[in-house]
């Protein structure tokens, strides 16, 4: 980091006194409008810091007000009721239940968790203390590359690779024995779009971002903790087991509760391979929606005015839920790094 | 500890660290999958017309050239070239239609690179003054207890889902506009770019040394004129860094788009009106039914995901360099 201060060495005789001429720089006078700047300053930068918290509420107060129509008209059934029919037909009523959606989106995420989690703490603990000096820094740096690829590769890989090979290598097996007895996995497999492919696709979104961060909190560990523990005889994996998880334990659930919110809020993966449609079935292989999706798919061509408001309160709830979850997992993250810091002082 | 048996101890430790070393690689694998698979499919869509050209419609007809061509559009109407007529030469028959469905892919993506260049530069125009300054808060006075706030601020901004910011806007602007734009879309990724800015910021003034700030402070400056000539210009890369990440991370950013910009099919030079983008392109072309267009699909997601990666891989080096200049 180059930082020029410049001192004006010709204003110093050769003895290092002041010259007579020299004219200290203004701001050091006291008299120069320059010592004033300091409230500006600070009033310029806390304007601009509001207004990133004037976004939050924004955000919250126009989800909030935008969905106050569909709120009052159906309350808990946006999220619970089983219909969604925008338009009305002489058999079927208008009618907004977001379970759907909901049931995709959660099924989805707890897919993609149960997959994910263990294989992201396992690289976490790889990288953070068994990985070779050599490897290590390409590895994390392959991790956190694969954390930017944007999620609509994601989706176009999913469409034109996994979803074919998945679909005939495992879904039309398996269906075709395992699900005449357990409805999870029934046919028929049309497109190959689906719950399944879903979370899958989205286990490998959120892998990096848990794995990374599982890293950076075993990082924070003292070393003391694992030298205590090798000193009294214990083996690698027994120090990792007994000394380092426990102590980073909040951090790790943290970590896995941030990507639990990416795999929840994560769009446009799942509108691709999601299948997007309102009709539950009990077949993960069958075709399904989320609620990012929903979204997504039907806002900008709403029908009515109540169809917005309802879309825009699943939006509400989306917000809502990763809020939460963004608020616990930063909350235990803290925590251990709070403790850490009181462990190495 | 449960047992003392030292040749079970060594198996389960040597289990337990080679599982985490599989588990690693077989993460490892399907995510190299991915690149690859782009790198390679999406390379055989490369060709120059697809850098040079916008969208054409999948047709067996002569290309159309400056003097010829084939359809004129309403350049004010994104819709305009949606439709497939049956061309000059061809009768609409089955055969016809089903030429045209494997036809080769033509047309290529200029008005998307274009497009999200515009659109995500736009953006960070909107999130730079919020985001360093933001920053720079955090960072110079940051035992406020409002810094704490503004820090959960950024952590909500950068946890909540794309859509949310994309919907937001939509209600906020598309809706009271009543018009699609790539404005509007430039505002739903500032939000996702504010944050990733903020922290950077802030990271990075916080490794510039408390020496410094005292040297400044020491010579009669005020804070604002050290934070401006002495703290800012040290922690310049390091922000110059986050700003490129911020970039990277809107560029490919598609779920907001959808709700704010649309899309469009020619290279449009009017923000207040719909345009083109890259992820919007991927996302079209890989649910269009010709097998052409599938082929554009990867094409695009190719120079997508090359932008990405390389400012990622850029921001790298460069922060790498400097974090060695330092020490």
């Amino acid at each position: 980091m180059a930082v020029r201060i410049s001192i004006r060495t010709a204003d110093y005789d050769v003895e290092g006194q002041m010259a007579q001429q020299s004219t200290p720089p203004q701001w050091s006078t006291g008299k120069s409008p320059l010592r004033h700047g300091d409230v500006p300053f600070r009033a310029g930068t806390v304007a601009l810091a509001s207004a990133v918290v004037l976004l939050v509420f924004a955000v919250a107060w126009m989800l909030y007000t935008s969905s106050q129509e569909a709120r009052t008209a159906f309350g808990w059934d946006l999220l619970f009721g089983s219909t969604w029919n925008p338009v009305e037909t002489e058999l079927n009523p208008v009618s907004f239940g977001g379970w759907p959606a909901v049931r995709g989106t959660l099924l989805s995420a707890l897919i993609a968790l149960i997959i994910a989690a263990p294989l992201a703490v396992a690289i976490g603990i790889y990288l953070a203390e068994l990985c070779p000096p050599v490897l290590r820094t390409p590895l994390s740096f392959l991790v956190e590359l694969l954390a930017a690829v944007p999620s609509v590769i994601y989706g176009v890989w999913g469409v034109f690779v996994f979803v074919p090979f998945f679909s005939s290598a495992v879904a039309e097996p398996l269906s075709a024995t395992v699900g005449a007895i357990v409805p999870w996995f029934a046919g028929p497999i049309a497109t190959g779009r689906g719950l399944i492919v879903t979370g899958i696709i989205l286990a490998l979104m959120i892998l990096p971002t848990i794995a990374s961060l599982t890293r950076d909190v075993l990082r924070l560990v003292p070393n003391t903790q694992r030298e205590a523990m090798l000193a009294i005889g214990a083996t690698r994996w027994e120090t990792i087991w007994l000394a380092v998880i426990p102590y980073s334990r909040a951090g790790i659930i943290g970590a896995i509760m941030l990507g639990l919110g990416r795999a929840l809020g994560e769009t446009m993966a799942a509108t691709m391979l999601v299948g997007n449609t309102q009709r539950i079935s009990e077949s993960l292989f069958a075709p399904a929606t989320t609620a990012a999706s929903l979204v997504a798919n039907e806002l900008t061509n709403s029908v009515s005015s109540l169809h917005e408001s309802a879309l825009i309160s699943v939006a509400f709830a989306l917000f809502g839920i990763t809020l939460f979850l963004n608020f616990g997992a930063r909350l235990l993250i803290w925590f251990v790094e709070r403790n850490t810091r009181g462990g190495r002082s | 500890m449960r047992t003392f048996n030292y040749r079970r101890r060594k198996l389960v430790d040597q289990l337990m660290r080679g599982l985490s070393a599989l588990a690693t690689g077989c993460a490892v694998i399907p995510l190299i999958a991915i690149i690859g698979y782009v790198l390679t499919i999406g390379s055989g869509a490369m060709s120059w017309s697809f850098f040079t050209d916008v969208y054409q419609p999948p047709s067996n007809a002569p290309e159309a050239t400056a003097d010829a061509p084939a359809v004129a559009y309403d350049p004010n109407d994104p819709f305009a070239n949606l439709t497939v007529e049956p061309e000059a030469g061809t009768t609409g028959s089955t055969e016809d239609v089903t030429n045209v469905y494997n036809a080769s892919p033509r047309g290529g993506v200029l008005h998307g690179i274009l497009g999200t260049l515009t659109i995500a530069g736009i953006g960070l125009l909107f999130a730079l003054p919020i985001g360093i300054f933001a920053g720079i808060y955090l960072s110079e006075f940051r035992n406020e207890r409002f810094a704490t706030i503004v820090r959960f601020c950024c952590d909500v901004l950068s946890g909540s889902p794309s859509i949310v910011a994309g919907v937001t806007i939509y209600v906020l602007v598309v809706l009271q506009t009543q018009q699609f734009s790539a404005v509007a879309g430039s505002m739903a990724l500032a939000i996702l770019m504010i944050p990733i800015v903020t922290r950077t910021t802030e990271e990075m003034l916080k490794l510039v040394p408390e020496t410094m700030r005292e040297a400044a402070r020491g010579l009669g400056a005020p804070t604002w004129y050290s934070t401006f000539t002495v703290v800012l210009p040290a922690a310049l890369p390091g922000i110059v860094t986050g700003v490129m990440l911020a970039f990277a991370r809107g560029a490919g950013e598609t779920a907001p788009l959808i709700l704010t910009v649309l899309g469009s099919n020619i290279i449009s030079t009017d923000i207040f009106k719909p345009m083109a983008a890259l992820p919007l392109l991927t996302y079209r072309y890989t649910e269009s039914p010709y097998p052409g267009e599938n082929t554009q699909a990867w094409g695009a997601a190719f120079v997508l995901m090359m932008l990405v990666l390389l400012m990622n891989i850029l921001v790298r080096v460069a922060t790498r360099k400097s974090g060695g200049n330092s020490r």
